[in-house]
């Protein structure tokens, strides 16, 4: 089986979860005999190729833009290009400039000449002010890659909104069934005050998807409540946790207080505010403990002025964005680690953790809480029961070594392996589906 | 005859390296030596080294007429010593001619001031010490951080034994008052306080160069005539400035050496100026008026208070953290402890934490290393923790260690003496 996969990060680049994730499971699906391309804005050429095909979606050309080319008809297939504006495909933004004003003022379409569509597209590939754009030319490079790969792939497979729109372009050029995961909800990102230009190209991602993965339970309600999607169609593939084959040397402690962990984006969505004042209380008991806070993000200022004001900054200390060895390091001089998450699909880092022997308290507001049992479990706002979980972690071994031993047992049982199976069934199924439909 | 009294501040901080989370409790060297020596050779190399030359030029030329004063922080001496001590040399030289005055201040250009009147009189003490060693005077006249002052601040100078302070002729405390006039402390006044005449100083300092300014290019007659005018009444006009001012913040291009050459002479050929150190300014003229200043107030910023330094919850903390550690600190009896804590407690640390971007954000951004408050914060408590771990350690260390020694004593009185030797060396 044949899947093009449509992703926005990919390891070493990352920014967050998605990427490690689509690492592990495009492993899991090569042992499970599944060929994957997977299709990443902005290769930097030292990404780990071994279980991918990496494809640079930058060094697609374009072909199908030039009029007399007889491509029209793609063009006409990819009408849902033209969203908010007409600032499709542009190649720098001096050059966009130009095209723009030639527009505007004679009223010449920016692509009805031959050239200026025949450019190799430039991805920026991280987040941005450009984000919408960069969504719609992702989508037409999407649509070149599927036409360019005919007859090379059984499925599409697109992860997160960022890509939703490659993957129903995929769609309409080739006729293959559409898988869309949902790593997050804008619901999960923003709380009840959503982007609707994201939601609505969310929802149009799943309404036009044969399938749709949610990676948790609490997830997949939300996907059928919030979005209203048919429940027969979503199917709960929680992740998994992968292990590394050298677990590299253990760091040396230098201090010899018990370390409590906070690793991730300093954001709404993370609850790292709870975890601050759950650190207060837990210090006024307690002296000697230290809290770190690894990550960084837009509520970060305002994390270290909450830590100066309640007067703990000698005992919770900050070490900005950490990336591959440090994340691992990171995690092996923890003692407890916290994901205070108000609102997580799934949350993978609490899985590494306990890879590291580190005990994990979660919020039950995060998917991975379904998965695990060998987890202290509380409600993101309930910061005394979170004070009083991690007080007793650290205070009491005999908690803290069951936890770990029994945690690293656990998690050890969640592979990829077992997940990316899932995934094939439901490719399976969906391109059975789809064959029946075609019938 | 109107005083024009010279005053130049000295001074260089310690700057602190990156020094990540990761570090604490395995790397104990805190300071930025690569940066360290860079910044001071090039200040040294811009600034202390020709202007020191000029001045002795100047007053070998007036043949003791021209005088001015200096106060040199403790961290800027010992950098001194230790990237370019021909700059101490030439302050010495300086020092030799009997027409400059040093002024006492706080030894690592601190705020202690605002802590307690303990940390307050151990970091004078440790700057007069330092003067005695390197210069060989004994200062009778004090200048505080930054021109920190308020009443009683001054007072804490005055029973420490000083006779004149240096602070801001800040508009807010002198209403309609002149800062051309000597003034007396409120509470002790036998106390004198000379008052920076902030606009002629600026004229120097700051605008110097500014080619947008209406009075641009200034020159050295046109300066005098100023002092000279009924616009300038009063006994002395105090012209306090960083030194820096000249060659670094002021580069050599814009002709402030030439500006400095000139100005003796044409203030002394004028026949109605003089110069004369602090001190000598100070008892030449009876204060006028006591100066009520009961908040404190300094020499930076348009608001002329402290904020820049203790304005937001990150400086506080901060700042709150440190100072619980004197006990500690004084407890251990450490010279490596003494010296870390010394540094720790330089000024410039917490102005990298303002967040105060307004009207003076140049100026802030100009001297500060890092990016934002918050990595300035971040990098000093981290600092900072390992620092107070390390008491810790020590602390423990020293307790245990004279345990031990006291029950060896009374087991066996005669092997006393070498085990103290060896609980000695472990301590090391």
């Amino acid at each position: 089986m044949r899947v093009l996969m449509f992703g926005w990060e990919f390891p070493p680049h990352i920014a967050g979860g998605l990427g490690t994730a689509c690492y592990g499971m495009t492993r899991g699906l090569a042992r499970n005999g599944v060929d994957v391309t997977f299709v990443v804005p902005h290769a930097y050429g030292d990404e780990d190729q071994r279980f991918t095909h990496v494809l640079n979606a930058s060094e697609v050309d374009a072909l199908y833009g030039s009029t007399n080319s007889g491509a029209d008809d793609i063009l006409e297939k990819m009408s849902f290009i033209h969203i908010d504006s007409n600032m499709v495909p542009y190649i720098s933004p001096e050059e966009y400039e130009t095209y723009h004003q030639k527009y505007v003022k004679t009223g010449e379409k920016v692509w009805s000449t031959t050239d200026a569509w025949k450019q190799r597209y430039t991805f920026s590939g991280k987040y941005g002010a450009n984000l919408m754009e960069e969504v719609a030319r992702y989508a037409v490079v999407a649509a070149q890659v599927a036409k360019n790969l005919e007859g090379q792939f059984d499925v599409i497979h697109a992860h997160d909104w960022l890509t939703y729109y490659a993957g129903i372009a995929a769609k309409r050029v080739s006729g293959k069934p559409l898988v869309v995961h949902m790593h997050a909800t804008e619901y999960d990102r923003s709380g009840e005050n959503i982007n609707t230009q994201v939601y609505a190209i969310e929802r149009a991602g799943m309404m036009a998807a044969d399938r749709v993965m949610a990676v948790s339970n609490l997830t997949r309600n939300i996907v059928i409540n919030k979005y209203g999607i048919d429940p027969k169609k979503v199917v709960t593939v929680h992740n998994a946790v992968r292990f590394a084959e050298n677990a590299g040397e253990t760091p040396v402690r230098g201090v010899k207080d018990k370390i409590v962990t906070f690793l991730g984006r300093i954001t709404y969505q993370k609850g790292p505010d709870y975890f601050v004042e759950a650190a207060a209380k837990v210090l006024k008991k307690d002296p000697n403990v230290r809290f770190v806070m690894a990550g960084s993000g837009d509520m970060m200022n305002h994390v270290i002025r909450r830590v100066a004001r309640l007067g703990i900054a000698d005992r919770f200390h900050f070490t900005g964005f950490l990336r591959g060895e440090d994340v691992h390091k990171m995690f092996q001089l923890s003692d407890v680690y916290v994901m205070p998450s108000v609102s997580e699909p799934f949350g993978i880092s609490p899985l590494e953790a306990m890879r590291s022997n580190v005990p994990v308290i979660i919020s039950k507001q995060s998917g991975v809480a379904e998965v695990l049992d060998y987890a202290i479990k509380v409600d993101y706002w309930d910061v005394d029961a979170l004070a009083d979980a991690i007080h007793a972690l650290v205070t009491y071994p005999a908690l803290s070594k069951m936890f770990s031993s029994k945690g690293l047992e656990e998690v050890t049982n969640l592979k990829w392996n077992d997940a990316a199976a899932k995934i094939k069934a439901v490719y399976e199924s969906a391109i059975e589906e789809n064959k029946n439909q075609q019938l | 005859m109107k005083t024009i009294c010279l005053y130049f501040q000295v001074h260089q901080p310690w700057r602190l390296k990156k020094y990540r989370f990761f570090n604490m409790g395995k790397d104990h060297n805190y300071l930025d030596d690569m940066q360290n020596r860079s910044i001071l050779q090039k200040v040294a190399r811009e600034c202390y080294l020709p202007m020191n030359a000029l001045l002795l030029n100047l007053i070998k030329e007036h043949k003791g007429q021209f005088r001015c004063s200096f106060s040199i922080t403790g961290t800027a001496i010992e950098q001194f010593r230790a990237y370019a001590p021909e700059v101490l040399e030439s302050f010495k030289q300086l020092a030799a001619t009997g027409c400059v005055e040093f002024l006492a201040e706080t030894y690592s250009h601190s705020l202690a001031s605002m802590a307690s009147p303990e940390d307050f009189k151990e970091q004078v003490k440790l700057h007069t010490a330092v003067l005695k060693k390197e210069f060989g005077v004994k200062p009778t006249a004090f200048r505080n951080t930054e021109l920190i002052y308020s009443d009683t601040i001054g007072e804490m100078v005055a029973g420490m034994g000083f006779r004149t302070m240096l602070a801001e002729g800040a508009k807010h405390i002198l209403g309609w008052k002149s800062p051309n006039y000597v003034y007396a402390n409120a509470i002790d006044q036998k106390l004198r306080l000379l008052l920076r005449n902030y606009k002629l100083s600026d004229d120097i300092a700051f605008r110097f160069s500014n080619q947008g300014w209406d009075q641009y290019p200034l020159t050295a007659s046109k300066y005098v005539e100023w002092l000279n005018s009924e616009e300038t009444p009063g006994d002395v006009i105090n012209l306090f400035m960083d030194y820096e001012t000249f060659g670094e913040h002021q580069k050599a291009d814009t002709g402030i050496f030439d500006f400095m050459k000139a100005l003796p002479k044409e203030a002394l050929d004028s026949k109605q100026l003089e110069f004369a150190t602090v001190s000598e300014a100070s008892k030449k003229y009876q204060p006028v008026a006591v100066l009520h200043c009961p908040h404190v107030m300094s020499w930076a910023d348009e608001e002329r208070d402290i904020t820049a330094w203790l304005g937001n919850e990150l400086q506080n903390e901060a700042f709150s953290k440190l100072y619980a550690q004197k006990e500690k600190v004084e407890a251990l009896k450490s010279a490596d402890f003494d010296y870390v804590w010394s540094f720790l407690q330089t000024s410039d640390h917490f102005y990298y934490m303002a967040t105060k971007w307004l009207s003076d954000g140049d100026v802030h951004s100009y001297f500060n290393p890092y990016d934002s408050a918050y990595e300035a914060f971040i990098n000093y408590m981290n600092v900072l923790s390992d620092f107070i771990n390390e008491l810790d350690l020590a602390l423990e260390a020293k307790k245990a260690a004279k345990k031990t020694t006291t029950t060896r004593k009374t087991a066996t009185t005669r092997k006393t003496t070498t085990t103290r030797k060896t609980t000695k060396k472990t301590e090391a």
